[in-house]
């Protein structure tokens, strides 16, 4: 199960493991197609190209395997839609809830990745 | 002719301006539009449209992307996510400045800066956004199961989403500035026959307030002045939308009292030149094909205006 964005995906748990071993920076947004997580995939899209040194991929929220992000305890507490969790060298370095701007991302990317 | 003067700049990247963007890139003008957000504005948050002629349903991500396509296909330029720093309307040419020292200037500007969902502007609304405050039911809902929850709002959206969320919640609560609602009388009535759902009425709320997440609300009742506080799991504010017209709040466009652009019949602002179309401008439908006519007919009066200064 995946998302209809042009953004690459995480499909499974195992696929979700390989991406964080294979990659330092990881910026992954659980959600739907709602209209809180759209504009962060779109900001997303956008932002591949500037930041070459990170992996940008989506999940969809209601697949099963999901839980790798649902379940984190980063997202404890987390009520609105999209999860949105960077990592870096395979830890949790942030995480958010809810719609965030191109600019609130941008904040994060460049505070963890830079 | 430089690289950042254009016969035609757009300010807004949502159906009116992509619109724009189509009918004079086609008519072979040279045109930029720039998008403080991403292209498809409103549209892009809506998540299913079933009355756009063609399409019986289409989400919005996908429309305000074929429009976006289908803008730079004729040679439309778009820069989004820009920060505007000034806009300078001058007697020929008008000049936008950005944050990062770009600057642009067209003889013929389109406005169609959209509108946007109202906030509270309360203390705590930012801080519990997405740790208990919500602005769709339809995407957050399910967080809230057997939960108390509080909808802020009287219209036709916080009506039927304070119903729809009864599907989770344990009790809803709506809480209203006013004594009576805006919205339709079949909408009110089934909120206030629905046995999950109580009522506040001429309040304001004062602060969201919490730990981790949200815990409870502070309001004020307008009558008395009595301020009160309700234990809540959530809440979801839905109290309408206003046009995106702050920067030009203080420059020489003409708004009305609701700070909407007033324009023409030829969608021509008081400024010559300075076209407005879409949800920023004063109308009484807004709707995606209300935009995309306006954005229509901004646009050729645009390339009439150009042609007749050349």
């Amino acid at each position: 199960m995946t998302l209809p964005t042009t953004l690459k995906h995480v499909a499974s748990e195992a696929q979700f493991s390989e991406i964080l071993n294979e990659n330092e920076n990881v910026m992954i947004c659980c959600g739907r197609m709602g209209p809180m997580c759209v504009p962060v995939y779109a900001a997303m899209e956008e932002l591949q190209d500037e930041y070459t040194n990170v992996e940008f991929r989506d999940m969809a929220f209601d697949s099963p395997d999901a839980r790798v992000i649902r379940e984190l305890p980063e997202c404890r507490g987390f009520m609105g839609l999209p999860f949105t969790v960077y990592f870096k060298n395979g830890k949790v370095a942030a995480a958010t809830s809810s719609i965030q701007s191109k600019e609130q991302i941008t904040t994060i990317l460049d505070r963890e990745f830079k | 002719m430089s690289q950042n003067q254009y016969d035609v700049i757009i300010l807004g990247g949502g159906p009116a301006g992509l619109t724009a963007g189509i009918y004079l890139a086609r008519a072979k003008s040279n045109v930029l539009i720039l998008d403080t957000g991403t292209p498809g504005g409103q549209m892009i948050l809506t998540y299913e449209i079933a009355n756009y002629p063609g399409f019986e349903s289409i989400s919005g991500y996908q429309l305000s992307s074929n429009m976006a396509k289908q803008a730079k296909s004729f040679g439309c330029t778009i820069k989004s996510n820009v920060k505007i720093s000034e806009i300078n309307f001058g007697k020929d040419i008008h000049e936008i400045a950005l944050e990062n020292g770009d600057t642009y200037s067209a003889p013929a500007l389109i406005l169609a800066t959209g509108g946007r969902s109202r906030m509270l502007n309360v203390p705590g609304e930012t801080e519990y956004k997405g740790r208990g405050i919500s602005y769709c039911a339809t995407c957050d809902g399910d967080f809230f199961q057997d939960k108390e929850i509080i909808v802020v709002g009287g219209g036709n959206s916080a009506l039927e989403e304070a119903v729809s969320l009864t599907k989770y919640a344990s009790k809803v609560t709506i809480l209203h500035e006013f004594d009576h609602f805006q919205a339709f009388e079949q909408a009110v009535r089934e909120a206030k026959e629905h046995p999950k759902i109580n009522f506040i009425m001429e309040s304001h709320i004062t602060g969201f307030y919490g730990d981790e997440n949200l815990r409870k609300v502070q309001y004020k009742n307008l009558k008395t002045g009595v301020e009160s506080e309700l234990s809540i799991d959530g809440a979801f504010i839905f109290i309408g939308y206003e046009a995106n017209t702050s920067a030009f709040k203080d420059s020489d466009v003409k708004l009305n009292q609701w700070n909407e652009i007033i324009t023409d019949e030829k969608l021509q602002t008081n400024i010559p030149g300075v076209f407005a179309a879409g949800d920023c401008r004063t109308k009484q439908f807004r709707q995606i094909t209300t935009a995309v006519a306006d954005g229509t007919v901004a646009a050729l009066n645009a390339l009439n205006y150009v042609r007749e200064k050349k």
